[in-house]
């Protein structure tokens, strides 16, 4: 398929069938997915630290100088006020910057203009700011407090800001690609963990996975997951070790919340596990279990439980940050305990 | 000194593109802004002791010819992020008084319809991207669509003010550097009004942040903020070096905030004789006596602007007052855009002033008259 429609609706785009699918890894889907879009649309560029003739610190840019110039991969001083505040400029201008923060943890130092400039512009001014800062999180390869955490709950607190995070290659892809057509600030957090550790078939050419539509990974009765990112792994894998009728939920967007999906979920099981890697207090999953017990508390069959790490920095010494850190074991002695309830 | 030296390869640079003077109707135009903005902003202090303006209220007495004057250079496809102490500015790029002050009271009629309060607004129509609190934020926005025009080779320039205050805060440099590294097309306007709220230069920096320019790789100039054509040629040069690919200029207004940070800052902070000198260069009242001194206006043409422009803001504050206050159910809208639409043109004199000059409708490039 010739993808050169430069506009039009998520929905529309995927039904038009793509070519064919290729086995990609996570890594390589963000990098599609960012070609992809570069090449359809010229008003796509990438603004960041070393992602120029470095091709960034994960590689996500490899070779993108060589196919789309310095001026459309920009090398930025390190400074992520700059990057996000010239990106907001370019953006309100028609331009449609991707902006890589080297490691998520960075966004405090952009965060300035990401939460009092982008986001709230559209609703004080009604200017739209489309543009995307891909947030490298996560952890568990000792990266120590500021390589590795999970700051999504930062920006579902600033409105104005749309919030994905992709579990899976084929996501990686189609979220980034309706991330950078979004008209508004979307915040892409793309596991670290994932990176090279997930593979799965990415339609080629043409693929947008739309913004706020969970996805059921593993269908089930007797209990839900409600996961994002790295956690979907982990649910799947408990899933299948307990070969227990375990439903997972993948949230993929963070914000909006796909409230609908959820909901229905949590009345078809009656029992739920909010799963994340991030910090456990006023996260995501604070927020799925206010929502499943305000609107279905009355087919619940259990408490909604949360497995997440707890509220401490994210420590460098293996042993110190396995134990913060959700591990497989965690996932099912908590699925397991919740379906003995 | 080196600023000094860099500005005067930048003068050099542009001399021939800025040797046209002022028509007698630019300077009429100039004081009639001017005027607008402290009558504007008189009729809002009323209103705010009347209690119709909810918040607090900020002005930028004295400093009216550093607006309007920048802004006056500007076309109308080059874009503003427009500061607190700044009217004149906005009501340049085509703002009207009756929604400025609709915005102070918070009513539908205003700029953001109610959703921002006081100075934080800018009409995206006019191609103005309205301020944040934190400054100098907008500076990096600033620059950012002046990465666009050179990435889009447009001969287009943004131009941004900013307070001596916040050359303190590191995104000033974050945006000094950035817009030196690619010589972007941006104009930074630094509005150095004495104090930051209540801290005095002398708190604030150790060298004059006008001689940090240079070692951004641009020109930084100096100019008398309380002379709006002293502003008005040093903006000029700035931005018509600017969409000649000379990239950035850093222009230091020395002017004085001549009311509070806002309506409840009495200044115990300001000396007296502070105030008075500052007083006696009255912006607006200088370029009256130098209108009839030394540009031919009589001295009752120059009335007669004044006269004019009260009657229309009084006339402009009565469409306000009868301007509704919002319907509460819009509180909650218009957080997510739906679709991304275009900032609109501004309305700036100096394009009409290029059209009578030959320099096309605002659209030619300024190299055509170089070469």
């Amino acid at each position: 398929m010739s993808a050169v429609e430069a506009t039009g609706t998520a929905a529309a785009e995927l039904a038009s069938a793509p070519s064919g699918t290729r086995e990609m890894t996570y890594l390589e889907a963000i990098s599609d997915a960012l070609r992809t879009e570069m090449r359809r649309d010229e008003s796509v560029f990438c603004i960041g630290e070393d992602i120029g003739a470095f091709g960034g610190a994960f590689k996500v840019t490899d070779g993108f100088v060589e196919e789309f110039g310095a001026d459309r991969c920009l090398d930025a001083p390190l400074a992520e006020n700059a990057i996000i505040g010239t990106a907001v400029g370019a953006a309100v201008e028609g331009l449609k910057p991707v902006c890589e923060m080297q490691f998520a943890d960075f966004i405090s130092c952009g965060f300035d203009q990401l939460v009092n400039v982008a986001a709230k512009l559209h609703y004080r001014q009604g200017i739209a700011v489309p543009m995307v800062v891909r947030l490298p999180s996560g952890g568990g390869f000792s990266g120590g407090p500021f390589h590795s955490q999970n700051p999504e709950a930062w920006f579902v607190q600033a409105p104005g800001l749309k919030v994905v995070a992709p579990a899976t290659a084929s996501d990686a892809k189609g979220l980034l690609v309706s991330a950078i057509r979004d008209p508004n600030p979307v915040c892409y957090l793309e596991h670290k963990g994932l990176y090279r550790h997930i593979k799965d078939e990415v339609p080629e050419g043409e693929h947008a996975v739309p913004i706020g539509e969970a996805r059921i990974a593993r269908a089930g009765e007797e209990m839900t997951v409600v996961a994002y990112g790295s956690s979907v792994h982990l649910a799947l894998r408990a899933g299948e070790e307990l070969d227990e009728d375990i439903e997972v939920l993948d949230l993929r967007t963070l914000a909006p919340l796909d409230r609908q999906s959820i909901l229905t979920s949590a009345r078809k099981t009656g029992k739920v596990l909010v799963a994340h890697e991030a910090t456990r207090s006023a996260g995501i999953g604070a927020e799925v279990a206010a929502l499943v017990t305000e609107e279905a508390f009355e087919e619940l069959d259990a408490p909604v439980r949360r497995l997440t790490a707890p509220d401490v920095p994210i420590p460098f010494s293996p042993p110190l940050e396995q134990s913060v850190l959700p591990q497989l074991d965690d996932m099912k002695e908590a699925c397991r305990e919740l379906l003995a309830y | 000194m080196e600023t000094a030296d860099a500005s005067v390869v930048a003068r050099e640079r542009v001399r021939e593109l800025v040797d046209v003077p002022l028509t007698r109707e630019d300077r009429a135009i100039l004081f009639r802004y001017m005027t607008m903005m402290r009558a504007s902003e008189e009729r809002a202090l009323t209103l705010y002791k009347q209690g119709k303006v909810p918040g607090s209220f900020y002005d930028g007495r004295g400093q009216e010819a550093v607006s309007v004057g920048a802004a006056f250079v500007l076309r109308p496809e080059d874009r503003m992020c427009i500061l607190h102490r700044d009217l004149g500015a906005h009501f340049v790029r085509g703002v009207t008084p009756d929604r400025y002050l609709a915005g102070y009271m918070g009513r539908s009629g205003g700029v953001t319809g109610g959703k921002e309060g006081n100075m934080h607004f800018g009409d995206r129509m006019l191609g103005c991207v309205g301020m944040v609190s934190m400054l100098p934020d907008m500076a990096l926005v600033a620059t950012g669509m002046a990465l666009k025009f050179k990435m889009r080779h447009e001969p287009r320039v943004a131009m941004t003010f900013f307070g001596e205050g916040s050359t303190a805060n590191g995104q000033w440099h974050e945006a000094m550097n950035l817009a030196g590294i690619h010589r972007l097309p941006v104009v930074f306007i630094l509005e150095n009004n004495r104090f930051a709220y209540s801290t005095p230069n002398e708190l604030e920096f150790a060298v004059d942040p006008v001689e940090r320019a240079h070692t951004y790789g641009f020109p930084g100039v100096n100019v008398d903020g309380n002379d709006v054509e002293e502003v008005f040629e040093a903006a000029r040069e700035a931005a018509d070096l600017a969409r000649a690919g000379g990239g950035p200029t850093l222009i230091e207004c020395q002017t004085m905030r001549m009311h509070g940070h806002g309506a409840h800052d009495d200044m115990r902070y300001v000396p007296k004789e502070l105030r008075d000198e500052w007083e006696r260069r009255d912006p607006i009242d200088r370029y009256a006596e130098r209108l009839v001194a030394d540009f031919g206006f009589r001295a009752d043409e120059v009335e007669a602007i004044r006269n004019e422009v009260q009657a229309y803001v009084d006339e402009c504050a009565k469409k306000a007052l009868e301007s509704p206050m919002p319907d509460p159910a819009l509180a909650t809208d218009g957080v997510y855009a739906d679709e991304f639409e275009p900032l609109g043109d501004g309305n700036a004199p100096w394009s009409r002033w290029s059209q009578h000059n030959g320099a096309g409708n605002g659209t030619a490039p300024v190299e055509r008259r170089a070469a």
